[in-house]
């Protein structure tokens, strides 16, 4: 197919006409979902804040299955197809492999998100986003579904085909760039993850329609997760990737160590997946030492991983400002950072909220004898709504800070609101995200309309601070869903009425990436080195908390009863 | 040269590690394996594991093996709903029934007697959340899961249902009595 490939002026980054066009459309239709799930998430906060209690209790697990499906599968699907189409045609600078076949599986997943959407909201498929079976949902929830999980694997496989064509046409020398290794890691983990739902989904889909008689309840819960855990892993190496991504563009940042941050995206591949576990550590059908090898990530090698790209990212933000002469003291550096820039301010909020919150309460709810403490609790959207929410969605929201201008060739309106938005968002959804925990740690359920137990035959009096953390939840929730909302109004008023920038230069032929001269990379390899002392506490700060945080829990869990 | 671009080094991995990114590495390494080895721990010397016991089973297999045990314990009925409160045996074996929408029956325990708590569900997944002690497990439908427990405190406590089970889910109430 004949295609075109602009440079933008701005960014130098170099849009291949049809990636260009999917990413667009991709990135539109995630907003879109973002915008459906953000209502339903103000649905779910008023009927949990005790104080307002909105909505009856059908409406609302109607309202929190969709609120589910459409921000952990519609929003984050649609912008990682956008994400890995950047990372592989625009990065590489080569045509995009077979772009019918991304329209394909572009429309399988509008169709797909329509048709479970269309069954949660015609109400008998209030089943949460993870349709315990026997729980049983209308037969197109699961058809949906299965079309979306299609539909993405059809992206996976373009964006491998992508990177052969670049290799083929060499459009670049040596190895692909850290943020594309990063999109390949999703992508690994993203197939992974897609055959486990096939496998589950399918089989489930089959049992609505009455074809398979039953389908054991264990089992289900064990394929489902490595569904529904794992595709959590593919947002966190899309969203590391971006991490890498937004500091190298805006402040020129690089990796301290290729080998060291693509070791860890490595650690990912090999070891993430096994996070089905921490789902099913209360269960009865799994033997302990099952729980225990599986849970860690066979001995806490992705935590690791982990733990190293906190060191490394902050530690090339450190790294370049240095270079740039803010030299002075521990953190004149961190300081001095273009925190102005919703880009850059949206990047690192998502980090530090990611690792200091999300990262630790998810190591200690995934450990074994620990998660009875969590197990169902509210402390479990607590966690990942600082992993899934602060980490993924604001770093999405902070990358696309930068591709209005460059993908969609506008100027962002309102500047200043722009600028305040991945504050009011990352900090609201931190503060929410914590008070959640808090309210878990007192044993508050998820997914339950009412904690005063209305028409039980006994009663249950939750501690005052229970109620109270209930209340901040609905508080900072809301603060949170205007902080959302705002970056809505901002990205989709800046589409239609934002300043119109100059597309640059079109040309028939790609222009390759240029080599790295030899001088250069002599120069690059060991004399400018630079120390990251800062980074170095932040990191020792996060291992403090982690350390306290940890044993704090194991004192918790010797005060409950004896089990064995 | 930068995340966005290829390594200018072409033989990336041939470079040198700075002492630091070591450190960390190590760091993170150890505390790692810390975290490993404390389950294991815990296993050995720990007084909170869940119980590994667990069968296959079916809601009428496993109803028909509480009521039987109901039958044979039962001190007296409570609430409107004539709900049996049983006294487990002392070292014995209780059974617990999870379906839409409550927990069958009362149990009555003594404290510090360990007791074999059968759980199962009738229908959908449930959630066994006894409160305000806090200990969470699932409860799945065809499997019957004993839970070896001894109560540290006396009281009236709460089983919460946490698991979604449907519209009546939030009326899901149990009790246990601790002598």
């Amino acid at each position: 197919m004949a295609t075109t490939y602009r440079t933008c002026p701005a960014s130098g980054l170099q849009f291949e006409a049809h990636a260009e066009k999917l990413m667009k459309w991709n990135a539109v239709v995630a907003v879109l979902w973002l915008l459906v799930g953000g209502i339903g998430a103000l649905g779910v906060i008023m009927t949990r804040w005790p104080a307002f209690k909105l909505l009856p209790a059908d409406q609302f697990y109607t309202i929190l299955t969709a609120h589910g499906v459409d921000m952990l599968l519609l929003w984050i699907l649609h912008f990682e197809m956008a994400v890995l189409y950047f990372a592989s045609s625009t990065l590489l600078r080569c045509r995009l492999a077979t772009p019918k076949m991304g329209w394909l599986g572009f429309w399988l997943m509008v169709i797909g998100g329509i048709m479970t959407n269309v069954a949660i909201f015609q109400g008998e498929s209030s089943v949460m986003f993870t349709s315990y079976v026997p729980m049983q949902a209308a037969p197109h929830f699961y058809l949906g579904l299965i079309l979306v999980a299609v539909g993405s694997l059809i992206g996976c496989g373009i964006f491998m085909g992508t990177l052969v064509v670049a290799k083929k046409d060499k459009t670049y020398t040596g190895s692909i760039p850290m943020v594309t290794f990063g999109a390949l890691t999703a992508t690994i983990i993203a197939v992974f993850t897609i055959l486990s739902g096939a496998g589950i989904l399918i089989p489930t889909f089959l049992w609505s329609v009455g074809l398979i008689k039953e389908i054991d309840a264990q089992l289900y819960r064990m394929v489902w997760w490595a569904l529904g855990h794992s595709s959590q892993q593919i947002n966190v190496a899309a969203h590391v990737s971006i991490w890498y991504l937004i500091p190298a563009i805006v402040i020129g940042a690089k990796p301290l160590s290729e080998k060291v941050s693509r070791g860890a995206f490595l650690l990912y591949i090999l070891f993430l997946q096994l996070a089905s576990a921490h789902h099913l550590l209360s269960d009865p059908g799994m033997s302990a030492e099952w729980k225990v090898l599986n849970t860690s990530y066979f001995m806490y090698f992705a935590v690791m991983a982990s733990m190293i790209h906190g060191f490394t990212v902050p530690g090339a933000v450190e790294a370049a400002m240095r270079r740039k002469g803010f030299n002075n003291g521990l953190f004149e550096w961190l300081r001095k950072a273009p925190w102005g820039n919703p880009a850059f301010a949206g990047m690192f909020i998502s980090l530090v909220s990611f690792g200091f919150l999300g990262g630790i309460s998810g190591v200690v709810l995934g450990t074994e004898q620990i998660n009875m403490l969590m197990h169902n609790t509210y402390y479990v959207p607590g966690h990942f709504h600082t992993t899934v929410v602060t980490g993924t969605t604001l770093a999405f929201m902070a990358v696309t800070y930068l591709l209005v201008p460059t993908l969609f060739r506008r100027k962002m309106i309102w500047p200043k609101l722009c600028q305040i938005q991945p504050y009011l968002f990352g900090i609201a959804m931190s503060i929410t995200g914590l008070v959640m925990m808090g309210a878990g740690t007192l044993g508050v359920s998820r997914r339950h309309w009412d904690m005063a137990f209305s028409g039980a035959p006994f009663q249950y009096e939750w501690p005052g601070a229970a109620y109270l953390m209930m209340g901040m939840t609905g508080f900072f929730g809301v603060i949170t869903i205007i902080g959302g909302a705002l970056w809505i109004v901002l990205v989709v008023g800046s589409l239609l009425f934002g300043e119109k920038l100059d597309g640059g230069v079109v040309s028939d032929k790609p222009t390759p990436i240029p080599a790295a001269t030899p001088a250069a990379s002599a120069s690059h390899h060991g004399s400018d080195h630079v120390a990251v002392p800062g980074t170095v506490v932040l990191a020792m700060a996060l291992l403090v908390a982690f350390v306290l945080y940890y044993y704090v829990n194991w004192k918790y869990l010797s005060e409950v009863w004896l089990l064995s | 040269m930068s995340s966005i671009l290829p390594p200018s080094n072409r033989l990336w991995w041939k470079e040198s590690i700075d002492k630091t990114e070591w450190t960390w590495i190590g760091i993170a390494f150890v505390w790692g394996m810390i975290m490993f080895v404390m389950m294991i721990y815990w296993h050995i010397y720990g007084k909170q594991n869940l119980s590994n016991e667990a069968y296959k089973t079916t809601p009428e297999m496993f109803a028909a093996k509480a009521e039987k045990f109901i039958a044979e314990n039962t001190i007296r009925k409570e609430t409107d709903q004539e709900i049996p409160v049983v006294k487990v045996p002392a070292g014995g074996d209780g059974y617990l029934i999870a379906r839409l929408w409550n927990w069958y029956p009362i149990l009555e325990l003594e404290k510090g007697k360990e007791y074999k708590i059968h759980l199962s569900s009738m229908d959908y997944n449930h959630g066994f959340s006894l409160q305000p002690v806090n200990i969470n497990i699932q409860v799945i439908p065809g499997y019957e899961h004993v839970v070896k427990m001894t109560p540290t405190s006396t009281g009236t406590f709460a089983i919460v249902c946490n698991e979604f089970c449907g519209i009546g889910h939030h009326t899901m109430l149990g009790r246990i009595y601790v002598k």
